[in-house]
C-alpha cells in the first residue's frame, strides 16, 4: 500500500490466455503494473502486445485469467458494466482512431461531454489546455482527414488525457512517424507522466523510445512475459533472443525460431 | 468453404446434411445476433440514452436526404401502375376505377414496399458503410474505450431517425404516386376527373393508409437493425466493409419483401380489403 492508502499495483494480470484463429496469442500471462510507472512492452510482431492492452480496457474478452484495474476485476463484466473501469484508463490507438465526423476540438471535447460536463466555457478551456499540451491548439476546427499521422496521434493523445485518467495505454504511438515526430511523442509521454503521475503502458518497436521513456520493460514471447526489468537490465541481458531483438538482427541463431 | 462431398452415396448424404445443417445453424446464429442487437437498443432506450443532436442528424440524413429518390420512385410507380390499370380496365368500361385501384395499391402495398426498398438501398447501405468503416478503423473501439456503448451512440439515434422518417416518406410516395396516376389518367387518357376522384375517395379508407404506415415502421426497423448489425460486425478492412454494405442492402430488401408478404395477410385480417359498396 502507498501513503494514500491505494495499492502500489494499478493493474494486475494473472493467467491471461487468449486464442485467436486457433493460435494461442496469450498463454497464461502474469504481469503487475505499478501505479505511476511507465511500462514498455516490446516483442516481435504477432506476439500479442496489442491484444494484451486491449484486454486491459475490456475491448477483448479473455479465454481465461484475471485482470484487476485499480483493484476491480474486469473479466466477466458486461459492456455497460465496464464503464467505471474504462473511465480510469485512456487509450491511444495505433492510428489515433479519431472520429471522422467530428472536428479536432469536438473529438477532444467528446469524453468531457460524455462525462456529463455541460458548461461550454469549461469544455472549451479544458479542450484548449489538452490540445496545447500536445501542441495542437492551433488546429481546433480542422477535420481529422486534414491532419498528418503525427498530428492525428497528438490529437488522440489530447483526447486520452483530457479527462485526466489514472492510466494511459499507448498502442505503438510512434509507428510510422519520422524520427523528430517520434522524439516529440516520446517527450509528450514523459511530460504527461510527470505532470499527471499517470500509469503508462506503451507498446513500441522503437528501441530508442524504449530506453528514453521506460521505467520497466516487458519482452513478450509466445504469449508470456519472457523478460521483465529496467532499461539497464535489458541492455545487460545476455539472452541471445533479447540481444537479437535489441540490435535488430534477423540472422541471429536465436531469433530464427521467433 | 470447400465441401468434401465424398466419393460414394453413403459419404455424400452425410456431407450434404452437414452442409445444410451448418447453414441452418449460421442462420439461427445470425437471427440471435439481431435479437441481441434489438435487446441492446431496447436497453439503450429504457436507460434514457437518447441523444437529441444525433437523432436530429439522422432525421435529416434519412428523412430529408431520401426525399428525391422517394418522390421520383413513388411518382413513376404510380404513373406506370395507373397506365397499366387503365389499359386493362378500359376494354370493360371500368376506366373510372383507376383512381381507386391505384390508391389502394399505393397505400397498402406499393408505397411501403417501394419506399422500403429505396431506403434500404440508400440509407441501409450508408449505415452499414459508415459504421463498418468506424469499426475497421477502431473508432468503435474508441467509443467503447471512452465508456460509450456503441449501440447508444450509433444505433439508437438511427432507429429513432428511421422510425420517424419512414411513415412520412411512405406518405410522400403514396401522394406523389396517386398524383402522377391522376395526371396520366385524367390528362393523357381523358378519364373524367370527377369519376377518378369519386372512386378514389369512395374506396380508400383510413385503415388502408394505416396499413401503409404500420408497414413503414416495421420496414424501417428491419432496415436499421440489419444494416447497423452488418456495420458493427464488419472486419478485414475495406473488403469487409464492402461486403457488409452489400449484405445490408440485400438482406434488408429480402426481409422487406418476405415480411411484407406475411404482414399483408395479417393486416388484411385486421382491416379486410372491401371493394364492394
Amino acid at each position: 500500500m502507498s501513503e494514500t492508502g491505494k495499492s502500489e499495483i494499478f493493474i494486475e494480470v494473472a493467467g491471461l490466455s487468449k486464442s485467436l484463429g486457433g493460435h494461442d496469442v496469450l498463454a497464461g500471462m502474469d504481469l503487475s503494473i505499478r501505479r505511476g510507472e511507465t511500462l514498455v512492452i516490446i516483442g516481435r510482431s504477432g506476439e500479442g502486445k496489442s491484444v494484451f492492452i486491449k484486454h486491459l480496457i475490456g475491448l477483448m474478452v479473455p479465454d481465461a485469467g484475471s485482470i484487476k484495474v485499480d483493484g476491480q476485476e474486469i473479466v466477466g463484466l458486461k459492456e455497460r458494466e465496464l464503464a467505471a473501469a474504462r473511465k480510469k484508463v485512456g487509450i491511444l490507438f495505433q492510428n489515433g482512431a479519431l472520429f471522422d465526423s467530428l472536428t479536432v476540438a469536438e473529438n477532444v471535447a467528446f469524453p468531457l461531454m460524455e462525462e456529463g460536463e455541460k458548461k461550454a466555457d469549461v469544455i472549451e478551456t479544458r479542450v484548449t489546455a489538452a490540445l496545447a499540451s500536445v501542441g495542437m491548439d492551433a488546429h481546433l476546427a480542422k477535420m481529422p482527414v486534414h491532419l498528418s499521422g503525427g498530428q492525428r496521434k497528438r490529437v488522440a493523445l489530447a483526447r486520452a488525457i483530457v479527462t485526466h485518467p489514472q492510466c494511459i495505454l499507448y498502442d505503438e504511438p510512434t509507428a510510422g512517424l519520422d524520427p523528430i515526430a517520434t522524439d516529440s511523442i516520446d517527450l509528450l509521454i514523459k511530460s504527461i507522466q510527470a505532470k499527471y503521475n499517470v500509469t503508462s503502458v506503451v507498446i513500441t518497436h522503437d528501441m530508442k523510445s524504449v530506453h528514453q521513456i521506460a521505467d520497466r520493460i516487458v519482452f513478450l514471447r509466445q504469449g508470456r512475459v519472457y523478460f521483465l526489468g529496467t532499461s539497464d537490465e535489458l541492455k545487460a541481458s545476455t539472452d541471445p533472443l533479447i540481444q537479437d531483438f535489441i540490435h535488430g538482427r534477423s540472422n541471429g541463431g536465436a531469433s530464427a525460431d521467433l | 468453404m470447400v465441401l468434401d462431398w465424398g466419393s460414394s452415396a453413403e459419404e455424400t448424404m452425410p456431407a450434404l446434411l452437414r452442409h445444410l445443417g451448418s447453414g441452418y445453424l449460421r442462420w439461427l446464429e445470425y437471427l440471435g445476433q439481431l435479437a441481441l442487437l434489438f435487446r441492446e437498443v431496447f436497453t439503450s432506450i429504457t436507460r434514457g440514452k437518447i441523444r437529441p443532436r444525433l437523432f436530429g442528424q439522422q432525421l435529416v440524413a434519412i428523412g430529408f436526404g431520401s426525399q428525391l429518390v422517394v418522390i421520383v420512385t413513388g411518382a413513376f410507380v404510380g404513373a406506370v401502375f395507373g397506365a397499366q390499370v387503365y389499359f386493362a380496365f378500359n376494354d370493360y368500361g371500368l376506366e373510372s376505377s383507376v383512381g381507386a385501384m391505384v390508391s389502394l395499391a399505393m397505400c397498402r402495398e406499393l408505397g411501403p414496399a417501394i419506399t422500403g426498398l429505396m431506403v434500404a438501398g440508400r440509407v441501409g447501405a450508408a449505415m452499414a458503410a459508415e459504421i463498418g468503416t468506424m469499426r475497421v478503423t477502431e473508432q468503435v473501439d474508441a467509443l467503447r474505450a471512452l465508456a460509450v456503448h456503441p449501440v447508444d451512440y450509433l444505433v439508437t439515434p438511427r432507429v429513432f431517425g428511421i422510425l420517424v422518417s419512414m411513415p412520412l416518406l411512405i406518405a410522400e410516395a403514396i401522394s406523389f404516386g396517386m398524383g402522377a396516376s391522376y395526371v396520366i389518367t385524367v390528362h393523357l387518357f381523358n378519364v373524367p376527373s370527377a369519376f377518378y376522384m369519386q372512386h378514389m375517395l369512395q374506396y380508400t379508407h383510413l385503415p388502408d393508409i394505416a396499413i401503409g404506415m404500420i408497414k413503414g415502421f416495421i420496414f424501417g426497423f428491419l432496415i436499421v437493425i440489419i444494416s447497423c448489425h452488418q456495420g458493427l460486425k464488419a472486419e478485414n478492412g475495406a473488403v469487409g466493409v464492402g461486403r457488409g454494405t452489400t449484405q445490408a442492402v440485400v438482406l434488408s430488401s429480402l426481409a422487406i419483401l418476405i415480411v411484407n408478404f406475411f404482414l399483408t395477410f395479417l393486416l388484411n385480417l385486421i382491416w379486410p380489403l372491401h371493394m364492394s359498396h
